[in-house]
Parts: C-alpha cells; sequence; structure tokens
C-alpha cells in the first residue's frame, strides 16, 4: 500500500480512538472540567503530563534541531527536562495541596490579592496563545504534507477534533484522550529510531547505538559519534561534538538559555495545571516521578535520532549525481524544504560548510518526518509518524486552551464581573471560552502572524520570570507578601518583555546583549530580578496577615483535605 | 478557617495545649527535613547539567564513555537519567518522611 494509504489509515484509526476516548469521558460539573475531579491515577497523569508537554515542536522540530546544532542542541534536551525536577520538588506537591482551580487563582489567595491574580490572568492567557497558534499550525503542516489537503482545511479538522474533546470533555477529556495521545506519539516516535538504530549500529536501543559503533559501509567498526565528528570535520561543517567553536552560541548564552527554559518549563500553567488533578500532595510527587520518565524517553532517544539522520544524511546526498537521487528526495523538495541548486554544473550535490559552495538546503523540521524514508523504512512506519505528530500537536493544544478558558470563566468572569454564576452556568462560560479560543487558535494556525517563531521567546521567558519566583516564594517564603509579589512580577515581566521586544522587533543587534545573553536566554536573568524584587520589597513592607501564614503551614503539610482561605 | 487538622482559627497561641505544641514542633521538624532533602537534591540538579554538561564540557570531553565524549553524553543523556533519579529519589524518601511525621 502507498504512504498515503496508509497515512489516512493511521490517522483515521488515532482519531477515531481520541473521539470514544472523549465521549467516554466528557465532564459534568465545573471541577471535572477545570481538575478532572482530582481524581486521575499518578501513571495516567504523567502519560498525560507528558503528551500535554511534548508539542509538536518536541517531535517534530527537535531532533532536526540538535541534528543541525550537534553539543549545543543539548540545551533543549537539559532544558525541557531539568524544569520538572523543580516542579517535583518545588511546586507540584504545594500547589495541588492549595487546591484550587487555575494558577493565577493560587496566586490570588496566597497573596491576598485581586491585582496579583489579574497580572496572572493576563501572563497565562498569553503564553498560552503563543504556544496554541504554533500547535495548530503543526497540525496544519502534517496534514498538508502527508495526506495532501491544502493546511487550511489540515487547520479545520485539527480544530474540529480538539472542539469535540476540549469543550465536551474538559480536563476530564483532555486527559483521559492525552494518555491515548501519549501511546500513539511514543509509538510513532521509538518505531523509526529502533529501527534505524539497529541498521546503523546493530543495538536496537538507541541510547546505546548512540555511542557504538557502525556496522557497515566504509567506516564500519568507528564510533558513530567519532566518524561523524571526522565527517562533519572534511565537509568543512563545525565538529558534531564539539562544545564551543566558531559561529556557534556562547558558553554564557547556553548557560542562560537551559536555565531559562528549565524555569519556564515549572511556570508554565498548563504544566502546572496537570498536576492539580491528581487525588493529592503525595499524589503530585509520584506523578512527576512517571512524566519525566515519559518524557524522557522521547528526550534520551531524541539526541540518537539527531546523530543518525545527521549521518544518513550526509552518507545519503553528499557527493550525489543529481540525477540518481532516492525518491525521497524529490518528494521533499517538491514541498520547498530540500532546495537544490548546482552552483559548480557539474550535476553533483555538495553538502558542505562553506556557504559559498554549498548546494543543498535542508529544512530543520524534515529530519523527523523524512527520517524514515531516508532509512528505508516501510511506508506504515512513515504514515505512523503522521499520526505521532498530530497526536503530539493535538494534545498540547487542548491542554493549552483549557487554560485559556478555565482562566476566562474562572479567573476573570467568576471571580470579577459576574460573582453569583452558579455551577452550572460557569460550566457553559468555560465551555464557550474554549469554544471561542478553539476558534481563534484556529484562525492563527491558517493565518499565522509573521511573528509566530519570534515570540516564542516570550512564552518561556514571561513563564520564567512572571510565575516562577512567586509561585516558589508563595510557598518557601512566609514573609513574602502581596506588595513584593505584585512589583516583582511586575518588574520581572517588564524587564524580560522590553529586552525580548528591544532585540526582536526593535532592531537591538547582537553587541548589545546583556553580558553575552540573548533574548531567549534573558528570562533567566528576569527571574532573578523578580526574586530579588519580591524578596526585597516584602521585607520593607508589612507582613502578610495571619489567616494567610496560617494557609502556608496547612499547604506545606500534604495530608488530605482543602486549604480553606 | 478551620483546617483538617481542627485547630479553630480563633485560637491564640497561649492556649495551645500541649499536644498542640507537639504537634506544631512535629511539622515544624518535618518541614526541616524536607528542606534538607530538596536543598541536596537541587545541589545535584544543578551541578549536573550546568556543571558537567555546560561549564566542564571541554575538560570531560577529552574522556569516554563507549563512543561517547563524556561532556557530551553528559549534556544529551546523562542529565536526563539524572533528573529522572533525583525525582524519583524525593518521592520515595518523601514518602517515609510523610508516615514518620504521620502526615499522609
Amino acid at each position: 500500500m502507498s504512504i498515503l494509504t496508509w497515512t489516512y489509515i493511521t490517522v483515521g484509526l488515532s482519531f477515531a480512538l481520541y473521539i470514544c476516548v472523549a465521549i467516554w469521558s466528557r465532564a459534568g460539573s465545573t471541577s471535572s472540567f477545570y481538575v478532572a475531579g482530582r481524581g486521575v491515577h499518578p501513571v495516567a497523569n504523567g502519560m498525560a503530563t507528558a503528551a500535554d508537554w511534548m508539542s509538536a515542536a518536541s517531535f517534530i522540530s527537535m531532533a532536526g534541531l540538535i541534528s543541525f546544532m550537534g553539543y549545543q542542541g543539548g540545551l533543549y534536551l537539559m532544558g525541557w527536562t531539568g524544569g520538572y525536577v523543580l516542579l517535583a520538588l518545588l511546586l507540584a506537591p504545594y500547589l495541588r495541596k492549595f487546591g484550587r482551580f487555575t494558577v493565577p487563582e493560587f496566586v490570588g489567595d496566597r497573596y491576598d490579592s485581586q491585582l496579583a491574580r489579574v497580572v496572572a490572568v493576563f501572563c497565562a492567557i498569553f503564553v498560552s496563545f503563543v504556544y496554541v497558534a504554533g500547535q495548530m499550525r503543526g497540525v496544519g503542516v502534517v496534514f498538508s504534507r502527508f495526506l495532501e489537503v491544502p493546511v487550511e482545511v489540515g487547520v479545520m479538522i485539527g480544530v474540529g477534533l480538539v472542539f469535540v474533546y476540549a469543550v465536551l470533555g474538559g480536563m476530564r477529556g483532555i486527559t483521559y484522550t492525552q494518555v491515548a495521545q501519549y501511546t500513539v506519539l511514543i509509538v510513532a516516535f521509538m518505531i523509526p529510531a529502533v529501527a534505524i538504530s539497529e541498521k546503523l549500529t546493530g543495538h536496537w536501543i538507541p541510547q546505546i547505538g548512540f555511542g557504538a559503533s557502525l556496522v557497515e559501509g566504509p567506516n564500519a567498526g568507528r564510533y558513530l559519534l567519532e566518524t561523524l565528528d571526522a565527517v562533519q570535520r572534511d565537509l568543512g561543517f563545525p565538529e558534531y561534538t564539539a562544545a564551543w567553536v566558531g559561529g556557534k552560541k556562547s558558553m554564557v548564552d547556553v548557560f542562560a538559555i537551559t536555565l531559562a527554559l528549565m524555569v519556564g518549563t515549572a511556570g508554565l500553567p498548563h504544566v502546572i495545571v496537570r498536576f492539580y488533578t491528581v487525588r493529592n500532595a503525595a499524589a503530585a510527587r509520584w506523578s512527576a516521578v512517571w512524566a519525566l520518565l515519559f518524557i524522557g524517553i522521547l528526550y534520551s532517544t531524541a539526541p540518537a535520532v539527531a546523530s543518525f539522520a545527521r549521518m544518513n544524511l550526509i552518507q545519503t546526498v553528499d557527493g550525489r549525481e543529481y540525477t540518481e537521487v532516492p525518491e525521497w528526495f524529490n518528494t521533499w523538495e517538491r514541498t520547498g524544504l530540500i532546495e537544490f541548486d548546482d552552483k559548480n554544473a557539474d550535476g553533483k550535490i555538495a553538502f558542505v560548510g562553506d556557504p559559498e559552495k554549498n548546494e543543498l538546503k535542508v529544512d530543520r523540521d524534515i529530519i523527523v518526518l523524512a527520517n524514515p524514508e531516508i532509512a528505508g523504512l516501510p511506508n506504515w512506519v512513515i504514515a505512523l509518524v503522521a499520526a505521532g505528530g498530530l497526536a503530539a500537536a493535538l494534545s498540547t493544544a487542548a491542554g493549552l486552551l483549557l487554560v485559556i478558558s478555565s482562566s476566562i470563566s474562572h479567573d476573570l468572569l467568576k471571580s470579577f464581573l459576574w460573582k453569583d454564576l452558579d455551577d452550572k452556568q460557569e460550566l457553559m462560560a468555560a465551555r464557550i471560552a474554549a469554544a471561542f479560543a478553539v476558534v481563534v487558535a484556529g484562525y492563527f494556525g491558517i493565518n499565522p502572524p509573521g511573528y509566530v517563531a519570534q515570540v516564542v521567546a516570550f512564552a518561556f521567558g514571561l513563564a520564567a520570570a512572571s510565575f516562577f519566583p512567586v509561585l516558589v516564594l508563595g510557598v518557601f517564603d512566609k514573609r513574602t507578601n502581596r506588595q513584593g509579589a505584585v512589583a516583582g512580577m511586575g518588574i520581572g515581566i517588564l524587564f524580560t518583555a522590553s529586552y525580548i521586544s528591544y532585540f526582536k522587533f526593535f532592531g537591538g543587534v547582537e553587541s548589545q546583549w546583556l553580558f553575552g545573553i540573548s533574548p531567549e536566554g534573558i528570562g533567566a536573568i528576569g527571574m532573578v530580578i523578580n526574586f530579588v524584587v519580591t524578596l526585597v520589597v516584602s521585607r520593607i513592607t508589612p507582613p502578610p496577615p495571619q489567616h494567610v501564614v496560617d494557609l502556608v503551614d496547612e499547604m506545606r503539610l500534604p495530608r488530605e483535605g482543602p486549604v480553606a482561605s | 478557617m478551620a483546617t483538617e487538622s481542627g485547630h479553630p482559627p480563633s485560637q491564640t497561641h497561649d492556649q495551645d495545649s500541649a499536644a498542640e505544641r507537639a504537634s506544631r514542633e512535629n511539622h515544624a521538624s518535618y518541614w526541616r527535613s524536607n528542606l534538607r532533602l530538596m536543598a541536596a537534591l537541587l545541589a545535584v540538579w544543578f551541578m549536573v547539567p550546568f556543571g558537567l554538561g555546560i561549564v566542564f564540557v571541554e575538560p570531560l570531553n577529552e574522556f569516554h564513555l563507549g563512543g561517547f565524549p563524556l561532556g557530551f553524553w553528559f549534556a544529551q543523556q546523562g542529565s536526563i537519567y539524572v533528573f529522572f533519579v533525583l525525582v524519583l529519589i524525593y518521592a520515595v524518601m518523601m514518602r517515609r518522611l510523610d508516615r514518620e511525621h504521620g502526615v499522609e
């Protein structure tokens, strides 16, 4: 069967599965809609968290990025997993014990301040919209490449599907669909990785094959990474495993970006809110263990896939006659993601480090998508990758949409504008807000603003510089008060947002970077500033009232039972 | 204001019974043990990726783990494994601590 037929089968079956799960687990109350009734098993929540977290970027783009960056690609691996240690130790058990529905609600109650809550709502909605637009775009792109439908139609199908299970099912529907989506995406990621590892190195486990020797070709018996370094050197690229070479990021910048990604991860509302869905604080700790296991499987495999793909790509294309290229080359060339320009007109492809002589441009996104084809794996494996990419994008989109809808219905409507809303009306408001958010996300998926890529730095930077310090100090420092929290969040956001805006939109240049830190990494500094401001301002203003101190005391004990306010 | 432990909100400190003082002391010692454990685990959390994976990556790359230069391995593999072990240790140790202090 052709790739197209197989793709229709895998995508159709996986969508049917999600719909069935969603119908079985639809929500009937606000508790069920916002936090899945707080009865999710830690293993199920671990899988749901993994799917929630791993987006189209993790599944489709990350291995490709690492493949082109070599050693420095490790900043994504460390940054996007290290945040879970912070979550597990500093936030998840306590926020769960606190027992609210949303992250802004925690901020509002802990600091006894509606202003702090509004600032938090604004950040939550902004960060989530930035993220979700990228996910819907990812859905559209996978559809257009694999199912040969226009991007717009792909986005509409994705919107329709998310609409069904996010609007009807709320957190409960999202949770169990995410469990199904994790299964689909991890199988889709691992099958090609295992097959390619076995082919190149003879080891079934990619994490071992990554450090093993090649089994065939002119370099048989030589370590994969050693060979890759040598081949890269010969072609004029920097060595794959080399750390600080010309044209790459500086050590300070890698340090700052890694820290910003870790802290940003721990501050992202759609990730934190997943820990609200388990039974108690202890279950939240175990849930983080499972989440990191499930995430770690993909994250430790991705760099192996990256090196295999780099090896395969160079071996397949460099020096080859253009007329003899394999079929996948032409397929991807038609999509514009591979470009060949025969500069010296010798009919051969030159893939080299020197931009004057290099004749081949390869888009990073195709590394994962085209890898099974490059490695010559069967058609059903290629089709499975499409289903996996869609699972990754849809599961993350749904989690983000829930944050947006609960921020609107619970934090804005119920607590400010329309306080006498009863549970049924609030549930209806949450559904309407979710529907509205899905439609807006779909619109941005079809008409992506040109600056989507630029604003992604905002999402992590703002999460790191706004939420993280206030949440951590809210648990660990009883002296931190409303004045400190509002000042810290305000200045943290202001600093980070102006730094990023200046360099992304107002023509700032690299030589002006503060301490050599790029806009992607500035959230790390924003976080430190927030911590300092919050601590200092809290200490020169009156201490928080006794009922807030009691609240913190109770929050620190994992025993069951709500923390009253 | 009433919490699960049954303190009425109006209770002032001079009315505390011996049992309540013991309970407070127990909670304080639980919290201190938690903070000590966290500090140790967070020190490892910081040292491995930032120390071994970034700052000392070049000297470590002189050593090899199979086909991996060691610093490269910490940046692309080792850190992830260490993170997992850290959260696992925390969950196990805290389960024990919760039981010892009767706060589960």
